[in-house]
Parts: structure tokens; sequence; C-alpha cells
């Protein structure tokens, strides 16, 4: 059978994620006067992650789980669109404020499902920011931060 | 009688004109994201959670279980009409209903899942608001080993045996625990799984969790394949059923609630044993088992009852328990607890009010929803036409809104799209997530009780093989996840029909 190297690598990506847990279950200090110290659940549940790890790797390397009509190839320019919006919204969120950050991440995200109109999605993305913003942050109290164009509202 | 005098104080809890408009909005706004491919019922409560800070929890909770009832009403008009079923519950729907919208019978098929809805939500209620004091009375006799065990066995049928893999519901269902684990662990207050930052003491926001693998890992998962661009189907015949549409459909609404409630109601829960095993019966049973996959009606309304009542059955181990079987459950669970109210058997003692004007409001929920969804289904297909762009940007949009809201920290969104990224590899290699949010909310109360009986036991293991009721529980999770391989490997490799 021929080895399902994405499988197998899910499979290693949980044995890590159990070798990663067991560095946190083995830096918790244990105290002696409970009968269930704190990291008898963390070191169970390292357990599971590194068996199940395993299990998946093994499954991988015999030929994996996903069927072939699963394996369409991946849309690099979309998810890049759609990937940058998100990054482009981590980055102005602060300085910038919500509004400016999700009318960039909008329009970027629109841009990455198809659309091609900028000017259309960067006001449609405008409109359903400032009017969130309004609603949240200014009506119901919901606080989501300050920024250039929140402070002129 | 003691019950329908609580559910007569339930009325007049939920009668009220505020919670009223609770009920009418959650209806209203369920139904919407029910019609929205990629939007459901856990990722809306999940974005409304902020607001139990500002309602009092019974209007919250009536508002959470009109999305959830409305949910299920929306969604059957997008499997109807788009074919693209946005939970797996649905699918059955999509089956006929879609094969039927094709033939010019949308309109009987919107009809027949509507009212069908409505019949076994009611149905669905009525169990709920008669089985959940002896299911209370029952586990009122329970002691920490048997809620110990009795958890074992619902995380494990619920992750394991219903989802496409064992192996991959149990993973999934580890990570969910972890993610759980991080944080203060507060009997002993020692830092878990922080891994030197600060931000992580107070552990991760279930929020944070939700959003990021429903609405960020969803849209990250549809940006990264073929865009598809599905026609929406066109209403053309009446909404009103003929009379042989009658004929043919109140058969499978009973049939349909009768299957969903007790099975949803089991700790297992799940919708989609019911449907796929009413779409089965129906298919059997029918005068015209021909026009099964041609858009047969008995396989819109049987199927489309059966999800309905199991929604309703799954709120019964969730309020009567404390135990959630969905990730919309197990969202409404950390609702309760972020109100301090403890769920759990004593629940409906300690806040008869809350359980009962909630039971309450289903019914007056489900009225709402029949005439929300018939006479205006023009409107939810106006929603349906939300140009994918726009869609997908606005559900980001929102996704902010409610985790940078929590914090007003980068933290929580770079948190917020790393979970993301993990739950669009999910998607690629078919995990299924709400295991991850059910391990993630039950995964510290498991602990809790597990500490409970051991102080009890005085650190004796045995205690959960000594109580007899705790030993059956666990050896019936036991089988579960140890009969279906073997069966599997004694049938030659063939997996169960329903697996």
């Amino acid at each position: 059978m021929r080895i399902a190297w994405p499988e197998t690598g899910a499979g290693l990506f949980i044995v890590a994620f159990g070798i990663l847990s067991a560095f946190g279950a083995a830096s918790i200090p244990t105290s002696s006067w409970a009968v269930v110290g704190p990291s008898l659940f963390p070191w169970a549940v390292t357990g599971l992650l590194v068996i199940c790890g395993v299990l998946l790797t093994i499954q991988g390397l015999r030929g994996g789980w996903t069927g072939e009509e699963e394996q369409e190839p991946l849309q690099k320019g979309q998810l890049f669109w759609v990937g940058g919006g998100l990054i482009a919204n981590l980055i102005l969120i602060d300085d910038a404020g919500f509004i400016i950050a999700s009318t960039v991440m909008f329009a970027m995200v629109a841009r990455g499902f198809g659309s091609r109109n900028w000017p259309r999605d960067l006001g449609v993305g405008f409109a359903i920011a400032l009017i969130s913003y309004v609603g949240f942050d200014r009506l119901l109290g919901y606080k989501i931060g300050s920024g250039l164009i929140e402070a002129l509202i | 009688m003691d019950t329908l005098a609580q559910l007569a104080q339930g009325f007049s809890v939920a009668l009220t004109p505020i919670n009223l408009l609770f009920a009418a909005i959650g209806v209203t706004l369920g139904t919407a994201i029910g019609v929205l491919p990629g939007l459901g019922p856990a990722l809306t409560i999940a974005l409304l959670l902020p607001l139990t800070f500002q309602v009092p929890a019974t209007g919250a909770f009536i508002l959470f279980a009109g999305i959830y009832y409305g949910a299920m009403y929306g969604g059957s008009t997008t499997s109807i009409l788009l074919n693209t079923p946005g939970e797996s519950a649905t699918i059955v729907t999509a089956l006929e209903g879609n094969k039927m919208a094709k033939r010019g019978r949308a309109g009987a098929a919107l009809a027949t899942a509507a009212i069908g809805s409505f019949v076994a939500g009611t149905i669905g209620t009525i169990g709920l608001t008669f089985i959940a004091g002896p299911v209370v009375d029952f586990a009122l006799k329970f002691g920490p080993a048997e809620y110990f065990s009795l958890m074992v066995l619902s995380l494990l049928t619920v992750s394991a045996v219903l989802g496409h893999s064992e192996l991959r519901g149990i993973t999934a269902l580890a990570l969910g625990i972890f993610l759980g684990l991080i944080g203060i662990d507060l009997q002993t207050g020692q830092g878990r799984f922080t891994f030197g930052v600060t931000e992580l003491l107070d552990g991760i926001n279930v929020i944070v969790v939700a959003v990021g693998l429903f609405a960020v890992g969803e849209t990250l998962w549809l940006a990264s394949r073929k865009l598809q661009h599905d026609d929406v189907l066109k209403v053309s015949d009446s909404l009103m059923m003929s009379k042989s549409d009658w004929k043919r459909s109140w058969k499978p609404w009973l049939r349909g609630s009768f299957l969903g409630f007790p099975i949803g109601a089991m700790p297992a829960g799940g919708a989609e044993v019911p449907t796929f095993l009413s779409y089965a019966i129906e298919k059997k049973l029918s005068d015209h088992p021909e026009e099964f996959g041609k858009g047969a009606i008995e396989g819109v309304a049987g199927p489309e009852a059966a999800n309905n009542a199991s929604a309703a059955g799954v709120l019964v181990p969730m309020l009567a328990l404390g135990l959630p079987t969905s990730a919309t459950a197990a969202i409404m669970l950390s609702a309760f607890q972020s109100y301090g109210i403890n769920p759990g058997p004593q629940l409906m003692q300690s806040q008869p009010e809350l359980v009962w004007g909630l039971i309450a409001s289903l019914y007056i929920g489900n009225v709402m929803l029949l005439a929300l969804n018939l006479p205006l289904v023009g409107l939810w297909v106006k929603i349906l036409k939300i140009p994918t762009p726009m869609l997908y940007g606005g559900i980001l949009v929102f996704a902010t809104i409610g985790t940078y809201g929590i914090s007003r920290s980068v933290v929580d969104l770079v948190l917020l799209y790393a979970v993301g990224v993990l739950g669009y590899f999910m998607r690629r290699f078919d995990f299924p997530t709400s295991p991850v949010i059910i391990g993630m909310i039950i995964g510290p109360l498991l602990e809790q009780e597990f500490r409970r009986a051991m102080t009890i036991s005085a650190g004796d293991p045995m205690i959960f093989l000594q109580k007899p009721l705790s030993l059956a529980l666990l050896l019936i999770a036991l089988a579960a996840v140890a009969l279906p391989p073997i069966i599997t490997r004694i049938r030659g490799g063939k997996p169960l029909p329903l697996a």
C-alpha cells in the first residue's frame, strides 16, 4: 500500500502535540496533600494524545483515510487573500482600530472568494464595520476598542 | 400534576413581553443563521455569549433556545433549495427535498419540512417537559463515581461511536480536554499547560475555540477549495400541501418524532442516527418506494421531524444532567457557568423559573417558527442569495467582534486564528470538530467528579468498579467503543451501515 504522506504528517503532528503536552504536564508541581493531584489529568490527556497520534501515523503509513476525491488541488490564490485579510486585521486592529481593520479584512476576504469589485467590497465592509461598531460598542456597551475612525464618532 | 403546575409557572415567565421579545429575536436570528450556509447555532450562541453580562439568565436562555430551534427550521430551507446541507443532520433532507424542488415541488417540500418540524418540535418539547423531572429524580441518586462514569460513557459515544472514525473522534476529544485543562487548576491553584504565557492562566475562552473552529476554520476550508456556484432553486408551486401530501406526510412526522426524541435524549445524543433511520424506515414503509431518490415527500417529512425531535431530546441530558451531547449544548452549558449557575440535577430545583421558563418558551418558539417559516419563506430565500464573498467577509468581521471584544487583546485574535488553522486541518483530514468543544467544557467537570469520588474512597480507584451503576456505565462505554471495530472485522472489513 502507498504511504499517504499528508495523513502521516497529521498523525505525527498529534504525536508532537502529545510531546508538548508531556512537557506541560511535567512542569506542574505535584502537591502531596491532594488525593488527585493537578497533574493526573494532564498526564492522562498526554497519554491519549500520544496513543492517538501513533495510531493515526500508522494509518497514514498504511495508505491514509481520506479518499482520492478529497484531494482536489489547493486554491493557493484564494487562501492567500483570505489569510492575508486575517493578518491585515491583526496588524491594523490595535492602532488603526476595528473599523479600518475590518474594512480591509472584509474586502480581502471577499477578493479571496472571487469578488473583483474593490470599491463595492470596501464600501460594504466599511458599512458593516461601522454599523457593528455603533451597535455593539455605543448602544450595547460591548467595547471593541478605539481607533482612528472610532475617535470621530 | 406537579409538572403541569411548574409548566404553567414557566409560561407565566415566558409570556412576559420582554421574554416574548427574546424568543422572537431568537427564532428569527436562528432561522436566518440556519438558512445561511456556514453559520450554525453553536457559532451564533458562542458569539452571543458576551450578552450574558448584560441580560438576565432567563432571557438569555430563551434567546439561545430560540436560536437553537430556529436553526433547525432554517437548515431545512437551505437543504431543499440549495442542496448544500450546513449540518450533517440535514443531509437526508437534502436527499429528497432538493429533488422535489428540482421537480417544481419546492413549496410542498418546504411546507412538509416546516409543519413536520413544528409537530416534532412540539412532541419533543412535551417529551422534555415530562421526562426531565424523572431523569432528575434518578440522577439525584448518583454519587460522583456514577457521574464520572456517565460522563465517560457520554463523551466516548458522542465523539467516537457516532463519527466517521473512532480514532479521529477520540483525538478531537483529547484535543478538547487539553484545551479545557489550560489555566489555573481550581482545586490546587496550580497553573497548567500555560507554557509561561501569563494570558493563558485564565484559561482559553470557549468562544475563541468555537468561533475559531466553526467560523475561521470553515472559511479557510472553503477558501482552499474551488468555489462552487449553486443556484438557489425557485419556489414555483404553492406552499399549501395537497390532500395527498398531507396523507403521505403525517405518519412520517409522527414516526420521525418518536424516533428522534428518545435517541436525542440519550447520553450519546446526536441527530444523525435518527434522521438516517427515519429515512430508511420511510423508504421501506412508503407506498411509493419508486419515488425515493427522485423526490419523495416522505423522505423529507420523516427525517426533518426526526431532526427536530432529537434537538428537543438533546435538551433532556443538558437540563436534567448537565451533560451536553452537541457542540451547541456544550456552549449553552458554558453560558450557565458564566452566570455562576451550576448545571446538573440540582438545576431544576435551584432555578425552576429559568428551566421552566425556557421549556415554556420552546412551545411558544415552535408556534412562532411555523408562522415565520411558511408565509415568510420568500424572505429566507433572499437571505440565501447573499453572495459568498460578502457572507464570509461578514462572518469574519463578526468573529473579530466576538473575540477581540472579550479582552481587546490581539493575543485572543492570534489564538482565534491559530484555532482556525487547526479547524482547517481537521476539516481537511476529516476529524469531527464538535468533540473539541464538548471535551473542553466537560473535561474539567469530569476531573471534578473524579476527584470527588476519589476523595470519598480515600484514593482507591476501585470505587468506579465497586458501585454497580458506575460499573455498568463503564462496561457500556467499553462495549460501545470496542464492539464496532470487532463487528467490522467479523463482517470482513465492511463498516456498519450507519457509521
